[in-house]
């Protein structure tokens, strides 16, 4: 079986180079026939890697130890989704991953592309093929899974019991889909070089793939604050990790190449910064990638270190970085400058907005690869922690948050403030009522505190506050005002709900920083511990046997002003066949709230270690992450902007678009 | 303004912000990066009192004390040295007895390190990366 995923592995290698040399010669001397080739090529290699992964899955799901790299990170008795998601929880099966869905990318722009120029979809099928060809001579050479044990053993060696939940199902494909889903923007970006053509049909390809690879790296990073917060039992959504600064680098390179080419396809202003913003946002994405991948750093993530990996992954990384910024000082000089607009206008808001995204995305980059200089310099090891990515990153955030309402209702060109500022009276009084709520009548909350729950609601009534200038509430009749809300473009409302959703994570964030409860202390069975107004007694432990871990599970009855609210269990899991005891929190949603047990050491006398928190509005992180997602999706299901139909776009091209009502 | 000078004016305020962001980075990193140290490391260590380090090293066989309610202290040794550290809260599932730790906190006037996080590593195969490089370069490393 998994000679057959080697196999088609090879293949997908040798297609992924072809596809990388043919179209690219094809549009280069203007034949049609070899730029034609890109898209069969495409879509076989994608068909190539897509055998190879099921080949491994199939072996997971079979559990054939007769493969070392099933061996290494399987076991006979775990269930079945555990098994399966196991393919892409380790190195190899991971890589895999990635270039499973590199391809799929190429597939999908060979496609939806079918109203692209010719020459440009030709070059940047090369890109991607290139990229492709790249990774896949990475995987064959340095992570090949399919290496066979000549004595097979009887028993794997099991999963690291920490990645054996659901989380694994969902957080690495979703965060792929957006790191990998960069490289189409990448790709796009390095052929109007190659090509030295840029206009506003180029933006309005480019961004609906920027689109969804964002909705999908907001869904990713969403998932694994949450995988992170409920399985590793310390109660936090972010702990300024390297590798999840990784993934939130990109993330925010990202979110600013979303903005730059709203500019760039309405106005055909920001070119050049639209291109070098793609360039930098899937570098950063490779940079994760090698981060993550090289053993550099030290975390779950980091699943073995192999030196050779790491040196190749930098070579990669600088051979595209290098690479495409040698190719845009090279080129981006000979393309044309774009249109002039005001410094308070729509644009205005737009490049504001890039340049805190962008400055925020370097503060981050500065921390996470600062220690690794230091150590490489003078050999001193230093970790740059919470406290500084909270004064920065936060100090940075704190302005853009504020400004966000005004970008949406500031026209193109040449926008009115005072205006502005006058339909957003509402927004703001409401938010400072907010604020003053919150600061009276909640118990413990400080000045900052209530200031950013102000904050939250500004942004959230803002979105509002735009959805209902833009349906006229109030200078027509209610019926009017209705039916010119449903017929508003899906992409006004995308930019409200993914404004609002930024608003509820804002809030969620607000919340439980400034006012979680916590406790540690000893409970006997019996005992109770008061925590935000619940009671939470605990009854005691009990042995139990799950398929593949033992476990001490802690049952705690809840109740509030005497009335049981049922109970919560938390527990201490075993696993033999790592010898690895993990801990399992008990939580307990209540509204947007949340209570979070862990269970710590057993001690002599019956006595539980606990730990509980009380998470006000805990839930809202993620849910606004879910919302943004939304809004995302929203913007893409735009007429105008749909994937693969840029028919209309065509007509478009160097016609100025007249500003989205 | 002419067009070409308030072009400038906006290109100097955005060089401005920028220059606020690096002096705000910088003066940050000069303030709360923290640096790691073994306990062989500390004697030739100058530290302010209260400064926030990180400690690493094994966990000292026979030190693990616990104590009342959640207080825990332990020993943290590079096989030479060793520091005594106390610990309020949940330790981690893999902290045992000499396996890899990386505590971060302060000394407290008594001379005894106190923790407010304590590290172990993430699976059984693998160590803190700061602890194995510091356990090779004083030729103590030992591979299980």
């Amino acid at each position: 079986m998994v000679e057959i995923g080697h196999f088609a592995l090879v293949l997908a290698l040798a297609l992924s180079l072809v596809q990388s040399v043919v179209p690219l010669a094809g549009a280069r001397g203007g034949n049609g026939r070899l730029m034609a080739v890109g898209g069969p090529v495409a879509v076989t290699a994608f068909a190539m890697v897509a055998v190879s992964f099921a080949a491994l899955t199939i072996s997971y799901g079979r559990s054939d130890f007769s493969v070392e790299n099933v061996w290494e990170n399987s076991h006979s008795l775990k269930p079945m989704l555990f098994k399966l998601t196991g393919t892409w929880g380790n190195h190899e099966g991971s890589m895999l991953l990635w270039v499973l869905i590199l391809t799929l990318f190429g597939a999908l722009v060979a496609a939806f592309g079918r109203n692209l120029p010719a020459s440009l979809k030709a070059t940047v099928l090369a890109v991607q093929g290139f990229i492709g060809a790249v990774f896949l001579l990475f995987i064959l050479t340095t992570s090949n899974p399919f290496v066979r044990l000549v004595n097979p053993p009887m028993e794997g060696r099991d999963l690291n019991p920490v990645l054996q939940d659901i989380g694994l199902a969902i957080h690495p494909p979703l965060l792929y889909l957006g790191y990998v889903g960069f490289s189409v923007s990448f790709a796009f970006a390095v052929a109007a070089l190659i090509e030295g053509r840029l206009d506003a049909a180029w933006a309005r390809w480019v961004r609906p793939w920027t689109l969804a690879a964002w909705v999908f790296l907001t869904g990713g990073i969403a998932m694994g604050s949450y995988w992170a917060y409920y399985e590793l039992g310390w109660g936090g959504f972010w702990f300024w990790d390297p590798v999840e600064n990784a993934s939130f680098m990109p993330w925010l390179a990202g979110t600013a190449l979303l903005h730059s080419a709203i500019v760039m396809e309405k106005r055909g202003a920001l070119k050049i910064w639209t291109v070098l913003l793609a360039i930098l946002t899937f570098s950063l994405s490779l940079l994760g990638t090698f981060l993550v991948r090289s053993g550099v750093l030290t975390s779950v993530h980091a699943f073995a270190t192999d030196p050779t990996r790491g040196v190749f992954i930098l070579c990669i990384l600088v051979l595209f970085v290098g690479g495409s910024l040698a190719l845009f000082a090279w080129r981006a000089p000979g393309l044309t400058a774009g249109g002039l607009f005001q410094p308070i206008s729509r644009e205005g808001a737009l490049v504001l907005n890039n340049l805190f995204l962008t400055t925020a995305a370097a503060t981050v980059l500065v921390g996470t690869l600062y220690p690794l200089v230091v150590e490489a310099v003078s050999g001193e090891k230093i970790s740059v922690g919470a406290p500084f990515f909270n004064l920065t990153f936060g100090l940075l955030m704190l302005p853009l948050l504020a400004l966000v309402p005004f970008g949406p209702l500031l026209a193109w060109k040449r926008g009115d403030l005072a205006a502005v500022s006058q339909r957003l009276m509402a927004a703001f009084g409401l938010a400072l009522l907010a604020a003053l709520v919150s600061l009276i009548f909640v118990d413990g909350v400080s000045a900052f505190a209530a200031a950013g729950v102000g904050l939250s609601a500004w942004l959230i009534l803002g979105a509002l506050t735009d959805l209902a200038f833009k349906s006229g509430l109030g200078a027509v009749t209610a019926p009017v005002a209705l039916r010119r809300f449903v017929g508003l473009p899906r992409s006004v409302f995308g930019t409200a709900l993914a404004h609002l959703g930024l608003g509820l994570t804002t809030l969620g964030i607000v919340c439980v920083v400034s006012m979680q409860g916590e406790r540690i202390l000893v409970m006997k069975p019996g005992d109770t511990a008061e925590i935000a107004g619940y009671a939470i007694r605990f009854e005691g432990l009990e042995p139990m046997k799950g398929p593949n871990f033992t476990e001490e599970r802690a049952t705690f009855v809840l109740s509030r002003d005497g009335s049981p609210l049922g109970s919560m269990h938390a527990s201490k899991r075993f696993y033999p066949a790592r010898g690895m005891p993990t801990t399992e929190a008990g939580i307990r949603t209540l509204g947007f709230s949340q209570l979070y047990v862990s269970p710590g050491d057993i001690q002599d006398g019956g006595g539980l270690v606990v730990r509980i928190w009380w998470k006000p509005m805990v839930t809202l992180i993620w849910l606004g992450a879910l919302v943004m997602m939304a809004g995302g999706t929203m913007s893409l299901l735009d007429r105008r902007l749909r994937v693969g139909a840029p028919s209309r776009a065509r007509k478009a091209v160097g016609r100025p678009e007249v500003a989205a009502s | 303004m002419t067009r070409k000078q308030k072009r400038l004016s906006v290109i100097g305020a955005g060089l401005a912000f920028i220059a606020l962001a690096a002096a705000l980075v910088f003066y940050a990193l000069g303030q709360q990066a923290s640096y790691f140290y073994m306990p062989g490391d500390l004697q030739t260590a100058t530290l302010e009192p209260g400064q926030r380090i990180r400690l690493g090293g094994l966990v000292e066989k026979g030190t693990i004390v616990r104590g009342q309610g959640t207080e825990v202290s332990f020993a943290v040794t590079d096989t030479q040295e060793s520091v005594k550290v106390r610990y309020a809260g949940i330790l981690p599932d893999l902290f045992r007895e000499e396996q890899g730790v990386i505590t971060e906190g302060s000394f407290g006037s008594d001379g005894v390190f106190v923790a407010d996080s304590v590290l172990a590593k993430h699976d059984e195969k693998y160590m803190p990366k700061e602890v194995a490089e510091s356990l090779k370069e004083k030729g103590v490393w030992q591979p299980n």
